[in-house]
């Protein structure tokens, strides 16, 4: 408690007024900076405007880990000044310039050693606290609420493991309007938004005051589950299943984006928390389940050509049109989907395979994790728009037979 | 002509009169070069190219960022420019930038005639000019350049075009050559130096430099194992790192860090023993604690090999490899805090002057230190969970990379240009370029830190708007600085080469009338004239005691 209380004090009286100054600077500066500083916003539970230390987050963990930067940052400044007064000292007073006259010596083993001991001191004084945090961060046990949160290029897959909620899960990605914008050039002149490219579709909800174990895992390549409110960063490595943990003490909204390169649109997969009351997070639950009710398709049911690809549009805007366009023509190394043979393929098992298994390493991605019906939407949608019109239909139940 | 340039007809009068055969003219001179001379200055002058190369990706790198949203770039080129700024900027700047060094200062440092294996030396250089090639012109290749970040972390590098087998080829060129002109050091420098310089009678740049070759050799090989097994699971069906076979992307890392720990040192260490030539020379006092200079170099570079996990603290490894990777990393600000307080244990009490070569050492001391506190923060774990692969890091390895390797090779050109060339730089130029560097610099990257802390991961694109006003001034700072170097090339570098400036005796950083008995510059380079002739100690040097002075 006192640490935190430390470093909170030490955070608002320097942070802040540092702050306040730059901002100042910002507005002499901030016509040319073309970001109007001033008037956008400190996004809490994100980035504040300019901030200048370590995020003093939510839980324990992260008041612990400013406690310690503080605690580094003293020490380094504290050393620095002093080696560098020597220094500085040496310089103006030593120089030819004022007639100093070099003197001799050029050993000395007390000095040596008194100097090789007193910093393996101070590094120990550094490392006793850091040790017990390094403890604490990987203590995974006795969790109130497991979430698996999947990797995926690009975007979040939360599944709700263990506890209250158990059997939700739903993807997560970035609003598509912020993508458009950056597209574009990112925010205009005077427009300000402040949770620019990390608006999400679906945030991952968890309620406050519970130990939360966030397992990440990833589907193709390496991504990198990070809060900084919560002090947490975690690789998602594909084929292997690791663990962090947090426990929010406050109620909000809290921002993280990925932080392992993973590819082209790695800036475009952000991570959003929403830490709720244990009553609201019991009321999102039971909404989440009635939703998943009745959001189960039979994937017997038999559609017909007019609705699936109305699906199918949904789905390909939301999951293929990041790489193989609107348009269907891909774009580089990404392969085109109008006129593409698979597609035209009279045998439909050729592109469901594709679908369900991924091609060229990985590039073309499995889609396993979308719904039969999803994907016999998806795949009908792609053999009849653009240029294709092969009039075939493909059914949920073909998909689920091919996943055998 | 320059004197740099135009050696071989004064090396055939003088010594025409024995078995030499003279030095080959024209193109044939560099293409068939043997002499350590002509070889450093190849080098240094690949080493500058690349480094203008490496520094117009970062320009494209701080232009896209200069605000918010993508105006130029998109974020395929974008990471194309980070990851080959990177591998240009490591394996085609820095390292051969001190290879050049060590083929020109080594021989002459040493009181040897030539490095031990001159065709060999000849065959390290030129091996690099198809590597550069095939990295540089990988982004015409169909699929662009590798997008990887410059560690090449598996399994995107399973997703990269043909441009990553290109890259992988030219690494395992660029390792080769690396190897071989550190066997060619390790065994110059054991077997060559004059009689009666022993190993501890050395000069710190030659010491520096055989740690670091050492280091060298144990490690390009890792390096080449990693990129290796990366080029059988792209195309031979192995599963090393591939998930989807069973592989894992993590011992990638391990394997790919285990190499690049000690990298990181074989960038630095040579540095080191720049400024420890520099420091002493413009105190007008001997080097404070030579024997322990030499104690800590050994010791970073043994340490350097039980720290790599640090850059792999968010994989989730166990809490003891967390806490040991830790300690050891720690560990190693000893033995630099002991180098930082020996260089300035050498400037007390001295007579100093500052002289362009002298402020960039003061330079280096001041700025790599920074880089040095920032890489003991990034060292504790808790910490480095919240900044791991932020702008922070960024700002770190800037810190040590461009303050610290590239401020020492500047500091050395001013040194020994004139040694060179036989001419003096221009000194008010060079003064310009230490300021303009050096403020530039910091405006560059200390605004990093900021982004860092507050959260800015690094390899982005695009960003969140609060992150845009430390990003603006970073990007102007990069163009500034930049520019300065575009200036020291053609300012200071072209004219020196071209033999324009004051004549430079054979030790100019000698107080002629000063009645201190250490002064100025000291050592074997400073007994012989300037430009050094093309051929030197054709015949082993008598030394005196210290082995810095030939007596007959």
């Amino acid at each position: 408690m006192r640490r935190e209380k430390v470093a909170n004090m030490l955070n608002t009286l320097i942070s802040n007024k540092l702050t306040n100054l730059l901002q100042k600077a910002g507005v002499v500066v901030g016509s040319f900076a073309a970001t109007a500083a001033f008037a956008l916003a400190d996004l809490p539970g994100g980035p504040g405007v300019n901030q200048l230390n370590l995020t003093t987050g939510v839980t324990k963990i992260s008041q612990e880990q400013s406690w310690l930067h503080w605690y580094m940052l003293i020490i380094c400044t504290v050393v620095f000044i002093l080696v560098f007064g020597v220094m500085f000292y040496s310089i103006l007073k030593h120089r030819k310039s004022v007639g100093h006259k070099p003197a001799n010596f050029h050993e000395s083993v007390t000095v040596e050693v008194v100097w090789t001991i007193i910093p393996f001191i101070i590094v120990i004084l550094m490392a006793l606290p850091a040790t017990k945090v390094v403890v604490a961060m990987k203590d995974t046990t006795n969790a109130d609420l497991t979430v698996k949160a999947t990797g995926m290029q690009w975007k979040w897959g939360y599944n709700y493991i263990k506890g209250e909620g158990e059997g939700i899960g739903f993807v997560s990605t970035l609003d598509a309007t912020h993508r458009e914008m950056s597209e574009n050039g990112g925010p205009k002149a005077g427009q300000t938004v402040d949770n620019y490219l990390l608006k999400v579709d679906n945030p991952l909800v968890v309620p406050v005051d519970k130990k939360i174990r966030v397992i990440t895992t990833a589907n193709d390549v390496i991504h990198a589950f990070a809060v900084p409110a919560f002090g947490i960063m975690q690789d998602a490595i594909p084929g292997f299943v690791r663990d962090t943990w947090f426990r929010a003490e406050k109620i909000g909204d809290y921002y993280g984006q990925c932080a392992k390169l993973c590819g082209k649109e790695h800036s475009y997969m952000p991570i959003h928390v929403k830490v709720v009351s244990a009553e609201d997070y019991t009321k999102w639950v039971a909404g989440e389940q009635k939703k998943l009710a009745a959001k189960a398709d039979d994937p017997s049911k038999v559609w017909t050509m007019d609705d699936i690809l109305k699906r199918g549009e949904k789905v390909y805007a939301a999951n293929c049109a990041a790489c193989h366009q609107a348009n269907g023509k891909g774009a580089g190394a990404i392969k085109a989907l109008d006129g593409a043979a698979v597609v035209l393929d009279a045998d439909k098992a050729k592109q469901i395979a594709i679908l369900l298994n991924g091609q060229n390493n990985g590039a073309m991605p499995a889609w396993k994790q979308l719904s039969d019906t999803d994907l016999a939407a998806v795949i009908t949608y792609t053999k009849n728009t653009w240029s294709n019109k092969t009039g075939q239909l493909v059914q949920p139940a073909e998909v689920l037979a091919a996943r055998k | 002509m320059s004197a740099v340039l135009d050696h071989s007809s004064h090396a055939h009068d003088s010594h025409g009169d024995h078995h030499d055969h003279g030095a080959p003219a024209g193109w044939r001179r560099w293409v068939f070069a043997t002499n350590h001379k002509d070889i450093g200055t190849l080098y240094l002058l690949f080493s500058f190219t690349m480094f203008m190369i490496g520094g117009i990706l970062a320009l494209g790198i701080r232009a896209e960022l200069f605000q918010p949203g993508l105006q130029m770039i998109n974020p395929e080129l974008f990471n194309q420019l980070t990851t080959m700024h990177g591998i240009i900027m490591v394996f085609g700047a820095i390292m051969p930038g001190f290879v050049g060094f060590a083929n020109w200062m080594i021989p002459l440092q040493i009181g040897a005639a030539d490095m031990a294996f001159a065709r060999m030396n000849n065959f390290s250089f030129w091996l690099m000019i198809p590597a550069a090639l095939m990295v540089v012109s990988s982004f015409f290749v169909p699929g662009g350049a590798p997008a990887t970040g410059w560690t090449l972390y598996a399994p995107l590098t399973l997703q990269m075009g043909p441009s990553m087998d290109t890259s992988i080829f030219a690494l395992h060129l660029l390792g080769a050559s690396s190897i071989m002109g550190s066997i060619n050091i390790i065994v110059t420098v054991l077997n060559m130096r004059a009689p009666g310089m022993t190993l501890m009678k050395m000069p710190m740049f030659c010491w520096t430099w055989l740690i670091t070759a050492y280091l060298l050799i144990a490690v390009m090989p890792v390096l080449a194992g990693a990129i290796t097994m990366t080029l059988t699971d792209r195309h031979f069906g192995t599963s090393f790192f591939n998930p989807a076979g069973g592989g894992d992307p993590v011992m990638y890392q391990h394997i790919f860090w285990f190499f690049g720990h000690p990298e990181v040192y074989i960038m630095i260490l040579p540095a080191f023993g720049i400024i420890s030539h520099i420091v002493p020379a413009f105190s007008r006092k001997k080097l404070f604690g030579y024997a322990s200079m030499v104690y800590a170099t050994s010791s970073i570079a043994i340490l350097s090999f039980i720290v790599w996990a640090h850059h792999m603290f968010t994989v989730g490894m166990p809490v003891t490899g967390q806490l040991f990777f830790m300690y050891a990393t720690m560990l190693i600000a000893v033995p630099t805090a002991v180098k930082i307080f020996n260089w300035i244990a050498t400037m007390w009490r001295g007579s100093m002057t500052f002289e362009t070569p002298m402020l960039f050492a003061v330079g280096f001391i001041f700025v790599f230190t920074i880089g040095g506190f920032s890489g003991l923060i990034l060292a504790m774990a808790p910490i480095d969970i919240q900044i791991h692969d932020t702008y922070y890091v960024v700002a770190h390895f800037h810190y040590v990379l461009v303050a610290g390797s590239l401020y020492a090779m500047f500091a050395g050109f001013y040194y020994w240009c004139p040694k060179w060339t036989g001419v003096m730089y221009n000194e008010s130029r060079g003064k310009i370029h230490f300021w303009w560097s050096l403020i530039s610099f910091n405006i560059t990257f200390f605004p990093m830190h900021f982004l860092g802390l507050a959260g800015m991961p690094r390899r982005y694109a695009d960003y969140p708007m609060q992150f845009a006003d430390f990003n603006a001034i970073a990007s102007v700072g990069a163009f500034a600085f930049g520019l300065a170097q575009v200036y020291f090339f053609f300012f200071v570098v072209l004219p020196a080469m071209m033999g324009k400036g004051v004549k430079a005796s054979s030790n100019p950083w000698e107080d002629k009338n000063s009645e201190n008995l250490v002064k100025g510059a000291e050592g074997l380079e400073w007994e012989v004239d300037s430009p050094a002739p093309f051929h030197t100690f054709d015949t082993p040097p008598k030394l005196n005691a210290a082995a810095t002075k030939i007596i007959a």
